[in-house]
C-alpha cells in the first residue's frame, strides 16, 4: 500500500523454507532448519549438538563488546537455520514453525561468531569494547559498504563501527578488521550513500 | 470510467476533492521510538541540514522536502517512510506493552512496526501476510527498525490458526485489508486506471472473511481496527455491516487526530446500520493526505 520498498532479506540471509509440521520432528535431537527452537539455558542443558546455549550467547556479547547480560533480560534466544540465533521479546510455544521470530542476532556454529547489523544497531549502544568510532568521512564510507584502511590497535575480527550523531555515539554496523583494513559488512539492502556530516556540537 | 466520479456525491466539496487527488503526495516519515526519541531524530536531521516539518497533529511525523533514504537517521533505523494516513490505524488500535496483537495483513510493515513501537517492543505481535514475496519486505523493515517482539507468519488470514503460538486469542487485531486502493491515487495513479467494479466485489469478499476471522480471534472485550485505502462503501461500510451481522461485535467511536467525515449509511441501493457512522472517512482534501477509511470495533460485551 504505502511504504518503503525493501530490497530483500536483511544481512543477505537465506530465505527460510516453508513451514512444516513441527510435531513430526519434535523428538529428534538435531537442528531443524524449518522451525525455531529455544536455546538451552547452559551448555549442560544442551540436547541438540552444536547448538549455542543462552549462557554462551550472553557471555559472547559481554566478552567481545562489554555488553552486559542484563541487556537481554527481556528476550529469549532461538535457533532457526544452521547456527542463526534470534532474539524475541514475546512469549510463544517452543518449538514454533513460523517465518520469523524477533530479530536475527548473530550467526553461531562457526569459529568466529558474527553479529548482525540490526543486532548491533539495536543492542550495541552499551558496548565498551571493540567499538571503533569513525570520523565523518570514514563513517560515510562504511555506510556505503566500502572497505578502508584503518589504524586500530585493538583486537582483530568483528568490531562495532560507530560514529557520533545527535549528541551520542551510535552503532552503524559490523566491521571486520583484518590486516589494517576495516571491511564493512553492511548488507546490500542497508547501504546508503549518506552525506559526510562534520559535527560542530 | 474514473472511479472518483462515484464519490462526488459523498464528499462535502467535490471540486477540492478532485483537485487534491491530482496533487502529488508529500514525503512523510515517522520517528521510530524503538530506536530514537523525537528530539534526537530532529537533532540528527538538523545536523545534516535536512528540510522537514512536523505535521500539526503528531510531533513524531514529519513532512520531508526530499526522500529520507539517504540520511543518517534513516541508516540508523530512527525514521521510516510511510504515508501520513497510514499512521492512523495503529494509533486507533492503541496496543499496549505486553499485549498479544495480530496484524492480519502486515506486509510491508509500516503499520506493523508502528504497532511494535506503540507496544514499546514488548508483548507478542504477530504479523501475517499471505504474500510470500512481500514478507521479506516486512521482515527487512521490522529488523531495520529494531523490532524484536514480532512473529511473522505466511498464511491466509481468513482461516488463521493460533495453534502454533500456544495461546487462544489476541487482545487486539488490525485488519489493514487489501483493497482497490483508490486512496493512494496521489502516489500511484495506476490505482485508478486498474479499477473495476468486479475487482471491488471480489476483494470485498476477502475483506469480509479477514475481518470476521479477526473478530473471532480476538478476546471478549478486545479491540479490532478495520482499515482500507479506498473510498468504496462496498469495501468499507458494507464489510462492517456484514461482520456486525455475522459476529458478536460493534462499531465504537474512536478519536483520530485529523479531520474526517463519518461512515455512510446509504450507498446506491444499500443501507448500513447506524453505528457505521462511528467510522472515519479521510478524504485527500481534508488534510492534504492520501485517502483512508478506518473503523474501531469492540468484540463481544
Amino acid at each position: 500500500m504505502s511504504d518503503d520498498p525493501a530490497p530483500g532479506p536483511a544481512d543477505g540471509s537465506d530465505r527460510d523454507g516453508e513451514a512444516v509440521d513441527a510435531a513430526d520432528a519434535a523428538d529428534a535431537p538435531t537442528n531443524d532448519g524449518q522451525r525455531f527452537d529455544r536455546l538451552p539455558a547452559t551448555p549442560a542443558d544442551r540436547v541438540v549438538p552444536g547448538r549455542a546455549s543462552r549462557a554462551e550467547v550472553l557471555d559472547w556479547w559481554d566478552d567481545r563488546f562489554g555488553i552486559p547480560p542484563e541487556t537481554f533480560d527481556g528476550h529469549t534466544f532461538w535457533e532457526k537455520g544452521k547456527g542463526k540465533v534470534w532474539a524475541f521479546a514475546g512469549d510463544v510455544a517452543d518449538p514454533i514453525a513460523v517465518e520469523g521470530l524477533g530479530m536475527s542476532l548473530l550467526r553461531t556454529r562457526q569459529e568466529h561468531w558474527k553479529p548482525t547489523t540490526n543486532a548491533v544497531q539495536r543492542f550495541g549502544r552499551g558496548a565498551t569494547r571493540n567499538v571503533v568510532v569513525l570520523d565523518p568521512e570514514p563513517a560515510a564510507r562504511f555506510a556505503r559498504g566500502e572497505d578502508q584502511e584503518l589504524a586500530w590497535d585493538g583486537d582483530w575480527g568483528y568490531l562495532i563501527a560507530a560514529h557520533e550523531i545527535a549528541g551520542g555515539v551510535e552503532p552503524i554496523g559490523v566491521g571486520l578488521y583484518l590486516h589494517g583494513e576495516l571491511r564493512s559488512t553492511v548488507p546490500k539492502g542497508r547501504r546508503e550513500d549518506v552525506a559526510i556530516v562534520e559535527r560542530t556540537g | 470510467m474514473n472511479p472518483l466520479d462515484r464519490y462526488e456525491a459523498l464528499v462535502d466539496d467535490p471540486e477540492a476533492f478532485r483537485a487534491a487527488c491530482e496533487r502529488p503526495l508529500p514525503q512523510v516519515v515517522r520517528v521510530n521510538r524503538i530506536k530514537a526519541d523525537v528530539e534526537r531524530a530532529r537533532r540528527a536531521l538538523d545536523e545534516e541540514g535536512v528540510d522537514y516539518e512536523p505535521v500539526d497533529w503528531h510531533p513524531g511525523v514529519f513532512r520531508m522536502a526530499d526522500k529520507p533514504g539517504t540520511t543518517w537517521p534513516y541508516v540508523h533505523g530512527w525514521l521510516h517512510g510511510q504515508e501520513e494516513v497510514s499512521v492512523l490505524p495503529s494509533l486507533a488500535l492503541d496496543p499496549q506493552p505486553g499485549e498479544r496483537v495480530w496484524d492480519a495483513c502486515a506486509a510491508p510493515g509500516s503499520k506493523t512496526t508502528h504497532l511494535a513501537a506503540l507496544m514499546a517492543d514488548e508483548g507478542t505481535l504477530v504479523g501475517n501476510d499471505n504474500n510470500l514475496g512481500r514478507l521479506s519486505a516486512l521482515r527487512h523493515n521490522a529488523e531495520r527498525l529494531g523490532v524484536t517482539n514480532l512473529a511473522v507468519t505466511n498464511t491466509d488470514a481468513r482461516n488463521y490458526s493460533l495453534k502454533p503460538f500456544g495461546f487462544d486469542a489476541f487482545d487486539r487485531a488490525l485488519v489493514d485489508a487489501p483493497c482497490s486502493c483508490e486512496g493512494t491515487c496521489r502516489k500511484n495513479p495506476d490505482a485508478l486506471d486498474d479499477w473495476s467494479i468486479d475487482h471491488v466485489r471480489s476483494v470485498s469478499g476477502i475483506q469480509k472473511g479477514i475481518l470476521r476471522r479477526a473478530v473471532q480471534a480476538t478476546r471478549e472485550g478486545g479491540t479490532v481496527v478495520y482499515a482500507t485505502c479506498t473510498f468504496a462503501p462496498e469495501e468499507n461500510e458494507a464489510v462492517l455491516a456484514h461482520v456486525l451481522d455475522a459476529e458478536d461485535c460493534r462499531v465504537v467511536p474512536c478519536e483520530v487526530p485529523v479531520d474526517t467525515a463519518p461512515g455512510v449509511t446509504e450507498w446506491e441501493d444499500d443501507t448500513y446500520p447506524e453505528e457505521v457512522r462511528h467510522a472515519h472517512r479521510v478524504y485527500p482534501h481534508l488534510n492534504d493526505t492520501g485517502g483512508f477509511f478506518l473503523a474501531r470495533l469492540e468484540v463481544g460485551a
